[in-house]
């Protein structure tokens, strides 16, 4: 029994790895991708359905929401905005988070001390209001949904690596290090950062997943980007207005979001269980 | 030491702890207060100008402004706000012209129903998975688990809302989704907690009705909820069913089911006590979006039509509401375990 | 009349490494048999066997255990287990984590007897508080409302010794009862076993590794090595003239306190390779 669950770790992992692949692959290459301009409005082809059910027009294959718009390339289009901002918003919080939670961690005293205020008073807001506030305080944009992004989940990381700097911070090697004349910050650096990497790496992984929901649930809020640009969850918030007469406009970008999401996790998941035997 | 007794130590430590715990809540209740009250200040232009309809006056936006105390400096408002915050008073809302405490104590109990309905599904699911998934150790059915517990886990609420309304709202239409109760309906409430009201009034007409339009949000809350407690319950089922003590009540007689719930159950859930409790605040958290996707009109969905609108005085109360339930939710849990627990328990 | 009677026990892993090897046995009614062996011999598994609580990977692959005239073995999992809980009886090992930390000691001691043989709790109750007191606990009625970690682990021991003989069972297995314990605390436990047994009359399955705690105990015993019964005898022919040569090693491996200068003698090698020899054939 044994077996069939590491095959099936094994075959998640890949399976989300190739899935997050064909995504990159999709952004990078949207323009040659997508049939048809994401943008342009086609008053004339509202609501049409996507191509196997009667009335659809095989031009849009997976069917126009009420603008006339094509709802793939708004998809392909979308994985753009959805996969920048995991991969920078994710990197962001992983440094600020990372950075503190060592710090506070391995340094312990005041640093420890403002640190863990500063964790309980952030954890006491509700992370999707915190960021609807922020965004509406600050504007749409790019970069307000990463500032947004990383002002509300760097606690996730610091916790998690302010307790393993601790935990490592107590262990024989570092005393050595220090005993052979290491400084406290060359020790941070060099003897328990390398150790504290793959659960970095793990939590980046997740975070960039947290990161594409964010954006989406902002978009739904109508407070990301901007309205025309195509991101999943802005046609996905129209989606679940015109849920009756058009479903596909909710469904098929709610797919790509889900499968997403859900090999962000598997990736860090089967990670974790990879570099769980190294790190005990 | 003489004249110590056991009992009186256990005390002086206890409300030692008590205390702490206090001063550091407070601590954190002020943080938010300042960081949400300095956070929305930031906000390029004059909210009272976005209320009023175009052609108001100069005069009447200065008017307006001054009445809600914003011309004076950043600081002089936090602390002529602090000062009504300790005798009760929150502030007016400037959409909603009414007194912030009594518009977000009239949203709570709708948001508090949601949550808790959505704790119990989580709890008896994430339950029933972990005992079966320990009694059934090693079949398939186990095997299953772990992968539908896993999926659970790697989505959040958002998506599992909308998976949901698709479903059961337009494949088949078994539930509601959208608003709190069918419109129509004439509500003999005296208070706004619908559900409770509506069995101890014996209206169990409108006690489904309200579950129907209250189930789909709470499932999706509690999907992610009962996986993380399903995990983390079998994990601590399996380290305790190794035990000696369980092996010893099999051999007096006890059932496989007998003995997982009898010897198992009671000592491997402690530990799974304090995580769920962090989770749970996690859940409220959630409310605030799944409220919003399903029209549910509670707390959360009041406090995104409040940031859109810029009604600083009751976003900062609802910010501060949301902070004190986390920070109590989170007492509540560190109690329940010192009571639970007799190692503590007796010292 | 013997009472359990084990007929060529063959138990293995899962995967097919044998642990056990054509075991036999018997204990007569009343009676002390001693199990001895070293680490690993598998003296645990022949008590686990018998109680069915063999871990999971491991599995009986054939033989017999008669229990007062029923083939244990081919009785469906249900029956057997109700019958095993009404006759038999385990003195654990480590009394440290032999009893469920979140209940108290009394209903730890009489749950079984009200769940599964029926007993008022009143009875029960009594029983509880008789028994503390044969095994000598000052304040009974207060130990019954205490929780484990309340009490040291020589009480402990007691407690599980005295819950073992609640239900008046005709057979008790005490799986290496004093290894955990204080050498001072061991030889009042010793007695305590002994004299609880010789009172209610009791078969006991004593397992150890220490020849000591049998010479004292034990009316009979059986000699393990790597899964199989080497020897079989009483207690005093034993120790006078040992007929297996591992027995014999066995026996001259014990520290004397009598010549502590003697030094120590483990098992030669030749006697173990003689005992595999032994096994190749047959």
């Amino acid at each position: 029994m044994a077996d069939a669950g590491q095959k099936r770790a094994g075959l998640r992992l890949w399976l989300s790895a190739l899935w997050l692949l064909l995504l990159v692959l999709t952004a990078i290459f949207a323009p040659v991708l997508a049939p048809k301009n994401p943008l342009e409005q086609d008053l004339m082809s509202g609501r049409l359905p996507p191509f196997w059910v009667a009335g659809a027009d095989p031009g849009f294959l997976l069917g126009t929401d009420s603008l006339g718009r094509d709802v793939l390339s708004r998809i392909i289009f979308g994985s753009r905005i959805a996969l920048s901002v995991a991969l920078i918003a994710g990197a962001s919080t992983c440094v600020i988070g990372a950075s503190l939670g060592l710090v506070a961690g391995f340094y312990r005293g005041w640093v420890d001390i403002i640190v863990s205020r500063l964790i309980d008073i952030w954890m006491a807001f509700p992370p999707v209001l915190f960021s609807i506030l922020l965004i509406a305080v600050i504007g749409p944009g790019l970069v307000s949904i990463i500032l947004a992004i990383v002002v509300i989940d760097w606690t996730r990381f610091a916790r998690v690596i302010r307790a393993e700097a601790m935990a490592q911070g107590a262990m024989d090697y570092v005393a050595s290090a220090r005993v052979a004349g290491r400084g406290r910050f060359g020790t941070m650096l060099r003897e328990i950062l390398p150790n504290v990497l793959p659960i970095i790496v793990v939590l980046l992984t997740l975070e960039m997943g947290i990161a594409v929901i964010v954006e989406a649930i902002l978009s739904f809020v109508n407070l990301s980007i901007s309205t025309d640009d195509p991101t999943w969850g802005g046609m996905i918030s129209e989606g679940r207005q015109s849920i009756h007469q058009a479903w596909w406009v909710l469904v098929f970008p709610l797919i790509t979001l889900f499968l997403t999401v859900l090999s962000f996790s598997q990736l860090g998941e089967g990670l974790k269980d990879r570099f769980d035997p190294v790190l005990r | 030491m003489k004249g110590e007794t056991p009992l009186g130590m256990w005390w002086m430590a206890f409300f030692r702890t008590f205390l702490l715990r206090m001063i550091t809540t407070a601590i954190t209740l002020f943080g938010v207060a300042v960081i949400v009250f300095f956070v929305i200040r930031v906000v390029p232009g004059n909210p009272i100008a976005m209320m009023l309809p175009p052609g108001a006056t100069a005069e009447d936006i200065a008017r307006l402004t001054a009445l809600y105390g914003l011309d004076k400096t950043i600081p002089q408002q936090f602390l002529i706000w602090g000062a009504g915050v300790v005798q009760g008073d929150f502030g007016t809302s400037i959409t909603l012209r009414q007194p912030v405490l009594a518009l977000v104590l009239g949203r709570l109990p709708a948001t508090l129903e949601l949550s808790v309905l959505s704790l119990l599904i989580a709890v008896l699911a994430g339950g029933a998975a972990a005992l079966t998934g320990t009694r059934l150790r090693g079949t398939r059915v186990e095997g299953g688990i772990d992968i539908a517990n896993g999926m659970a886990l790697s989505v959040p609420d958002f998506l599992w809302g909308l998976v949901l309304i698709l479903t059961f709202g337009v494949l088949l239409p078994v539930f509601q989704i959208s608003g709190r109760v069918t419109p129509s309906l004439q509500l003999p409430f005296a208070t706004n907690f619908y559900l409770v009201e509506s069995v101890l009034r014996l209206r169990f007409d409108l006690t489904v009705d309200l579950l129907s339009h209250m189930v789909l949000p709470a499932l999706a809350l509690a999907i992610p909820l009962a996986a993380i407690i399903g995990q983390l319950l079998k994990q601590s089922l399996k380290e305790t069913m190794h035990l000696d003590y369980v092996t010893l009540a099999r051999t007096r007689g006890y059932s496989e089911a007998q003995v997982i719930w009898r010897e198992a159950l009671p000592n491997a859930i402690l530990p799974t006590l304090t995580l769920v409790g962090v989770q749970f605040t996690f859940l409220i958290g959630g409310t605030v979006i799944i409220e919003r996707l399903f029209s549910y009109e509670g707390l959360g969905n009041m406090a995104i039509d409040a940031v859109i609108n810029r009604d600083l005085p009751l976003i900062q109360g609802i910010v501060i509401l949301f902070a004190v339930i986390f920070t109590g939710v989170n007492l509540v849990v560190d109690l329940t375990y010192a009571a639970l627990n007799p190692r503590l328990r007796h010292g | 009349m013997s009472y359990l009677t084990i007929r060529n026990l063959c138990v293995g892993l899962k995967d097919g490494t044998p642990l056990l090897r054509n075991v036999s046995l018997e204990v007569a009614a009343g009676e002390v048999r001693g199990l001895v062996g070293e680490s690993g011999a598998g003296k645990s598994m022949i008590g686990k066997a018998i109680l069915g609580i063999l871990p999971k990977a491991a599995k009986i692959t054939s033989g017999q255990i008669v229990l007062d005239g029923t083939d244990l073995l081919a009785l469906p999992p249900a029956q057997r287990r109700v019958k095993v809980g009404a006759t038999c009886a385990l003195i654990p090992q480590d009394p440290l984590t032999a009893l469920n930390p979140s209940r108290r000691i009394g209903p730890q001691m009489t749950d079984r007897l009200v769940d599964i043989l029926g007993w008022t709790r009143a009875a029960a109750d009594t029983r509880a508080l008789t028994l503390l007191q044969e095994v000598q606990i000052t304040d009974p009625a207060r130990v019954l409302r205490q929780y484990p970690h309340e009490l040291s682990g020589g009480m402990r021991q007691r407690i599980l010794i005295a819950s073992a003989f609640a239900a008046e069972p005709k057979l008790i297995i005490a799986d290496e009862p004093t290894t955990a314990l204080d050498v001072t605390v061991q030889k009042q436990i010793l007695k305590l076993i002994a004299g609880l047994q010789a009172r209610h009359g009791t078969a006991l399955l004593f397992i150890t590794h220490d020849l000591g705690v049998v010479s004292k105990v034990c009316q009979s015993l059986s000699v393990l090595y790597s899964g199989k019964v080497v020897e079989d005898a009483d207690v005093k022919t034993f120790f006078r003239t040992p007929k297996h040569p591992y027995s014999a090693a066995l026996l001259a491996a014990t520290p004397r306190y009598t010549d502590p200068s003697a030094g120590l003698h483990p098992v030669p090698e030749a006697v173990i390779a003689a005992v595999r020899a032994e096994e190749e054939h047959g």
